[in-house]
């Protein structure tokens, strides 16, 4: 069972909700998905950590062999190469590793080559595997690596898996949560948070996931978000205050459900209600 | 001696195009002849590096200099290889920046930005 948490901007929460239901399950995996800053692994601090590097082939070309002819220049969709004073230019960067150009290239001037884009950590904290996905620096798109971290979970698809994901709606989110089962929405009380809110509950709407959504930062009065979800029927899993004992275990890269008798009864009961959506879900809509 | 200018309009009385890469149209300027050509940017709808396909285009039309109000890196890389300079339009106005170009009122682009790369701007 693979649950993405997913919200549209950062800071609302996704890491806190992913972190401490992947704790509160014992036997379950954590990916952290985040992987241009991930910090899932600043709570669970696992043991037993292997790495592994993660590289995408980019095309370089033998100008000797290249006679200009441009099939590659046109062919790529991406745009990832022009050719300019009878020499090729190849932008790695907008590369996305298909390896068209070489297999088109009449003069076999192509030929493709490894970069090192980043890595995959896995290890564990009591018996939750922790898998973290690192985006080199200056890196364009972690989706290789992504890729890789829930291939990699797939052997153990049959424990609860629970898929932190990068903040906002674009292609590095879609691919996190392209193979979850149900999408859970973090939610913050404000306008702002609402309109964040209404980017992801969108995406998740057009993969067609079972959602629900947890509010987050919950304070006294009106919350924007909880009508978002009112209005919509939306279903609400569970609400997360704004507390200062909570910010302070947070802040000090604990996990709240372990240290905490209070927060270990709320994500204890948030993800029981998680669970109980997931295999309603799943049974309803298979 | 030619210039390129991106353009909203196949019209010398169009504004210029905020957008580089993605501009509908560029328009081919001779300063000689005073020969104005429209091309069609294939490069507008493209999935990603419009920037990389539009500076392709202007290259292969054999131009001196690209009259733009910005421009990513990609572009200017592919315009820096091709020895095409790049100046910065001051206004929206297509003839007065013709004018100003061969007035040598224009200063050369020196703002490059990283790209946009879906991640906002026009």
């Amino acid at each position: 069972m693979r649950i993405a948490v997913l919200s549209g901007k950062g800071g609302t929460g996704k890491t806190l909700v992913s972190v401490n239901l992947a704790a509160e399950a014992k036997t379950s995996s954590y990916i952290d998905c985040d992987v241009e800053e991930p910090n899932g692994h600043l709570f669970f601090k696992p043991d037993d950590v292997q790495e592994e590097e993660i590289s995408v082939r980019i095309p370089r070309v033998d100008d000797k062999l290249c006679n200009g002819c441009r099939k590659c220049v046109d062919f790529c969709k991406f745009n990832a190469l022009a050719y300019i004073k009878e020499k090729l230019i190849i932008f790695g960067e907008v590369c996305h590793s298909c390896g068209g150009c070489v297999i088109l290239c009449p003069e076999k001037a192509l030929i493709e080559k490894e970069k090192v884009i980043g890595k995959v950590q896995k290890g564990i904290s009591d018996q939750v595997m922790v898998y973290t996905g690192i985006l080199n620096t200056g890196e364009a798109s972690g989706i290789p690596i992504i890729k890789k971290l829930l291939a990699e979970n797939k052997r153990d698809s049959n424990k609860l898996t629970f898929i932190d994901c990068p903040p906002g709606s674009a292609c590095i989110v879609m691919e996190s949560i392209k193979d979850a089962d149900y999408c859970i929405l973090v939610a913050e009380p404000t306008l702002f948070g609402v309109h964040n809110l209404n980017m992801v509950y969108e995406l998740v709407k057009l993969f067609n996931k079972p959602l629900g959504v947890v509010l987050n930062k919950c304070l006294e009065g009106e919350n924007p978000a909880e009508k978002f979800c009112l209005e919509r029927n939306i279903k609400i899993l569970g609400r997360i205050p704004f507390d200062n004992e909570l910010g302070m275990l947070n802040s000090n890269a604990e996990i709240a459900a372990r240290e905490s008798k209070k927060y270990n009864a709320l994500f204890s009961s948030l993800l029981e209600t998680v669970k109980k959506e997931v295999q309603h879900e799943t049974t309803t809509n298979p | 001696m030619k210039i390129a200018i991106p353009v909203d309009e196949k019209s010398l009385k169009s504004n210029v195009c905020v957008s580089f890469g993605r501009t509908p149209y560029f328009l081919i300027y001779d300063i000689d002849t005073k020969e104005s050509t429209f091309l069609d940017n294939s490069a507008a709808a493209s999935t990603g590096g419009a920037g990389i396909k539009a500076a392709q285009t202007i290259v292969d039309n054999k131009v001196n200099a690209l009259l733009t109000p910005r421009c990513g890196q990609n572009a200017a890389d592919v315009l820096g290889a091709a020895d095409i300079k790049i100046y910065k339009t001051t206004n929206t106005s297509v003839k007065e920046n013709i004018d100003d170009y061969i007035a040598g009122r224009l200063s050369l682009l020196d703002e490059i930005h990283a790209g946009f790369h879906g991640h906002g701007g026009n």
